[in-house]
């Protein structure tokens, strides 16, 4: 199985011990996963997929997902070039502040944005003022996973603004372009996949998010029910062949969308090159 | 157009770059800014571009006083020792950027402007690469034809060849000189290597800390060097402390003939080539010395000497057939050296 | 004379307004989705006071909430991180086919939704799954018990430790370990005291992850626990418990421990990073 002898010893116990702990812990369940697709058949699939309520809750995940995902690329893009190019008191605790939604546990930030934005919250209140309810409509949801995502697009993105090369920015203005058209002309297409790769996981994060969502999303089927709520009601509900439906379904759709934005990576990076 | 620096200061913290500088540069010439690192002369450049502002002092674009004006409304031509091309655009957009950005003219006018640069700086095959696939000379020819696409009042290079191989170097020497010639745009650039300031420029500005030691052609540089920095930067040297009695130089009580060069009469810091010390017998010159190394070169023997009692070396360059030895005495003559204050 | 302007912007940088604006907008998105959750998690924990909020740990479902987690870290997290051992030294030490395959075997639990990840779990060892039939008749409880819950905690979080160390071995190479083989050490001891030493800080990193993340799972556990309060609740979903009854300060009060644990290892990561900064930044953490 080596491709050459090693000196270095360990490899069959090393490689034997990770298969077999691989194999029970991943392999295992994921075959169960395959059998009971298998069970299903690619109609049954289907037939799962056009059932109402099912589609809506696909609608509700994906479609918000993909709205916060572009809220957070936007953000996440302003947020690193603050951070790495302006400075202030207290960046370096702020830069390290942007991990929280990834280090706090997910029933956590779901209980705290709940409470944040119920109309007897602090912010809640506020716009209930206005008539706006944010707690328990999709609303909810979409600032829960605007939250998740938020990480992911700045992390991203943090590296290449950190390496912006300073003399092409003052070539270009030598030239007469003023910041604006400096900032849009040439540094922002040198972001662009590290922008589109931030959307991407931020996108997966939320599509596949739970704890953070349940307890702000109203879980009002058709209206404010997301995906991965629906799987646990199916399972609850002993219907293994409905949940194991959603799953795979939403399983083929993030691999699509992700691939699809590999392949726009990979020609913008062809494009791009090492100069 | 000429440009005047009057006075003109800049300090990054406590390091002051440049230090009251002026500076005149004639229309359309090719004045090279040489010194060593942190002479100021890169910073002088930016100054001068508007990527810096002075702290104190003036630049005048011909009548215009530019010091206050952002860079975008100099009319200059920048090019970068990195060449600082953007790199997600081809050859052709990255040539008309500065044209697009201002608007300037249709697309047809600017593809044939474009066209012109490209014929001009030799890459008009080049169109559609991107710099990536291109080698270090032909990108920095495309920053050139960038740079002059704008047509700017006057062109502006930092060590524009520093990161390219010798060879390449010095034919985009040859090749930049023609350029000009055949333009005529004031062109200003930074260079430490002294070969190439004096093989391509009109005149020199010598810099040191941040001042101007001399500006001037080769021959003023060379033979009429206004310091002993000036001096020493643009050849070998050896310099000994001297006194002076009125007429002669001399070295530890001995006066010595020799030819001085130079304005100044006094006591001072002799200073000479190493083709212009002779060695003697012992006897035969008014200054003897000890030899303490020789070692062949391509062409000689080189060998260094210290004069009198002292430890200094004094460098020399002898023909082969010299004979002389490690450890020995002989006499030094100096047939013409330079006298500067102390 | 000409007359001085203000300190002028170079060519490099936006203008001081712009960069200004930009700041606070930037500072104020901050704060709204990342600093007022959290401050509304400690708020609301006090809000009766310190010692109603000391109060709600003795409430024995808590105190079994805080063990049972502490038990399923305890198992799962030195579990991981022999793999993760294991793994990074059989990846980053020899050339085989099907690595990739295995690397991104590896990563899989980073694209799957934590319930699905439960999901898994039960449709093996669930009464309708692939084994349930036979665990009934056998009486094993996985799901709905212990054992359950330390599987799908394992799925979840077993990345963590790899992901650190392979990148890391990876950089370093095996020039130390060989060195050591031509002064006659041999497997083992090579491992403890060459190849460790050398990738303390990224193992500690990793771990400190992986227990994180463990302490904090709950679309997984929540799927394969049953919450069955004061036998299988962990912490997180006996947060979830308490809140749906309405029981807010003991609900954030437990959360309030979970954040203090988010923020430590914050703190931690900042350390690590300051201590250990560019192996641990090439490493993808996400």
């Amino acid at each position: 199985m080596l491709k050459e002898p090693s000196a270095i010893p360990g490899f069959g116990l090393s490689l034997g011990y990770t298969l077999f702990y691989l194999g029970l812990i991943v392999l295992l369940p994921l075959s169960a996963l395959v059998l009971e697709a298998a069970g299903l058949g690619l109609d049954g699939i289907l037939r799962i997929a056009s059932e109402p309520r099912v589609y809506a809750a696909l609608r509700v995940s994906f479609g918000l997902a993909f709205a916060a995902a572009i809220i957070d690329s936007v953000f996440g893009l302003l947020i690193a070039w603050v951070l790495v190019r302006y400075s202030f008191p207290g960046r370096k605790v702020i830069d390290a502040a942007v991990d929280l939604p990834f280090a706090l546990p997910t029933a956590v930030a779901g209980i705290a944005l709940a409470t944040l934005y119920a109309p007897t919250g602090w912010l809640g209140g506020l716009f209930a003022a206005y008539g706006i309810k944010i707690a328990f409509t999709p609303l909810g949801i979409l600032i829960a996973l605007i939250f998740v995502g938020l990480p992911f697009t700045v992390r991203t993105v943090q590296p290449l603004v950190a390496e912006v090369d300073r003399e092409v920015e003052e070539a270009s203005a030598t030239l007469g372009a003023s910041r604006r058209q400096t900032l849009l002309r040439v540094i922002l297409p040198i972001f662009a996949p590290a922008i589109l790769t931030g959307f991407a996981l931020a996108f997966a994060r939320a599509v596949s998010e739970y704890g953070s969502v349940i307890f702000i999303a109203g879980n009002l089927p058709f209206v404010s029910e997301i995906a991965p709520q629906l799987i646990v009601i199916k399972l609850e509900e002993f219907d293994y062949r409905g949940a194991t439906g959603i799953a795979l379904i939403m399983l083929a759709l993030s691999f699509a969308i992700l691939l699809a934005i590999n392949l726009i990576q990979a020609w913008s990076r062809r494009r791009l090159g090492g100069v | 157009m000429d440009i005047r620096i009057v006075g003109v200061s800049k300090a990054f913290g406590r390091t002051g770059a440049l230090r009251g500088l002026d500076l005149e540069i004639r229309a359309g010439e090719l004045i090279a800014l040489l010194g060593p690192s942190g002479s100021g002369k890169t910073t002088l450049l930016r100054v001068i571009a508007g990527l810096e502002f002075p702290d104190a002092g003036q630049v005048y674009f011909g009548q215009e006083d530019a010091t206050g004006l952002a860079v975008q409304e100099r009319q200059i031509g920048f090019v970068f020792q990195h060449y600082a091309l953007f790199k997600h655009m081809t050859v052709f957009d990255n040539v008309a950027y500065g044209l697009r950005v201002r608007r300037h003219g249709t697309k047809t006018e600017i593809a044939a402007r474009v066209g012109e640069l490209l014929d001009l700086v030799q890459l008009a095959d080049f169109a559609a690469r991107y710099p990536r696939q291109l080698s270090g000379g032909q990108r920095q020819r495309v920053a050139l034809a960038r740079a002059l696409a704008v047509d700017p009042r006057v062109l502006l290079l930092d060590e524009p060849f520093g990161a390219l191989d010798a060879k390449i170097r010095r034919d985009l020497r040859r090749w930049l000189r023609e350029l000009h010639d055949r333009t005529g745009h004031t062109t200003v650039f930074v260079t430490h290597d002294q070969e190439e300031a004096i093989e391509l420029a009109d005149r020199v500005a010598i810099l040191n800390g941040g001042r101007i030691e001399q500006v001037g052609t080769a021959d003023d540089i060379y033979d009429r060097p206004a310091t002993a920095f000036v001096m020493s930067f643009v050849g070998d040297t050896s310099a000994i402390p001297v006194g002076f009695d009125g007429h002669r130089p001399s070295f530890e009580g001995r006066s010595f003939d020799t030819c001085l060069l130079g304005p100044h009469r006094g006591p001072g810091l002799f200073y000479v080539r190493p083709r212009d010390v002779e060695v003697t017998a012992p006897g035969a010159a008014a200054i003897t010395g000890k030899v303490r190394t020789v070692h062949r070169t391509a062409t000689g023997l080189r060998t260094q000497i210290s004069p009198g009692k002292t430890d200094t070396l004094i460098e020399i360059e002898l023909d082969n057939s010299a004979t002389v030895k490690a450890g020995t005495e002989v006499g030094l003559r100096f047939l013409r050296g330079r006298l500067f204050e102390t | 004379m000409s007359q001085r302007p203000l300190p002028p912007p170079t060519a490099a940088t936006e203008r001081p307004v712009t960069r200004l604006c930009l700041t606070a907008i930037a500072l104020a998105f901050l704060a709204l989705f990342l600093v007022l959750p959290v401050i509304v998690v400690f708020s609301e924990a006090l809000a009766k006071g310190v010692a109603v909020y000391l109060e709600t740990f003795d409430d024995p479902d808590a105190r079994a909430a805080i063990e049972l987690t502490l038990l399923v870290v305890a198992i799962s997290v030195p579990l991981n991180l022999v793999f993760g051992v294991a793994a990074s030294w059989a990846i980053a030490k020899f050339e085989f086919r099907g690595k990739s395959l295995l690397i991104t075997l590896i990563d899989l639990p980073f694209s799957v939704s934590p319930v699905v990840s439960g999901l898994i779990y039960v449709l093996l060892f669930g009464s309708q799954g692939l084994f349930g039939p036979w665990l009934e008749a056998h009486g094993i409880k996985i799901l709905f018990a212990l054992p359950g819950i330390v599987l799908a905690t394992i799925f979840v979080t077993f990345p963590f430790v790899a992901r650190e160390l392979i990148p890391l071995m990876q950089e370093q190479g095996s020039l130390d370990e060989e060195a050591a083989l031509t002064l006659g050490a041999r497997g083992f001891r090579i491992f403890f005291t060459i190849t460790l030493p050398n990738v303390a800080w990224g193992l500690l990193y990793g771990v400190l992850l992986c227990t994180a993340r463990a302490m904090g799972e709950f679309g997984a556990v929540s799927v394969v626990s049953g919450h069955i309060r004061g036998v299988t609740d962990t912490m997180p979903l006996h947060v979830e418990i308490l809140y749906n009854e309405y029981n807010f300060v003991a609900a954030f009060a437990m959360a309030s421990l979970l954040t203090l644990m988010a923020v430590v290892t914050l703190a931690a990561k900042t350390v690590l990073e300051m201590h250990y900064g560019d192996a641990l930044a090439r490493t993808t953490r996400i």
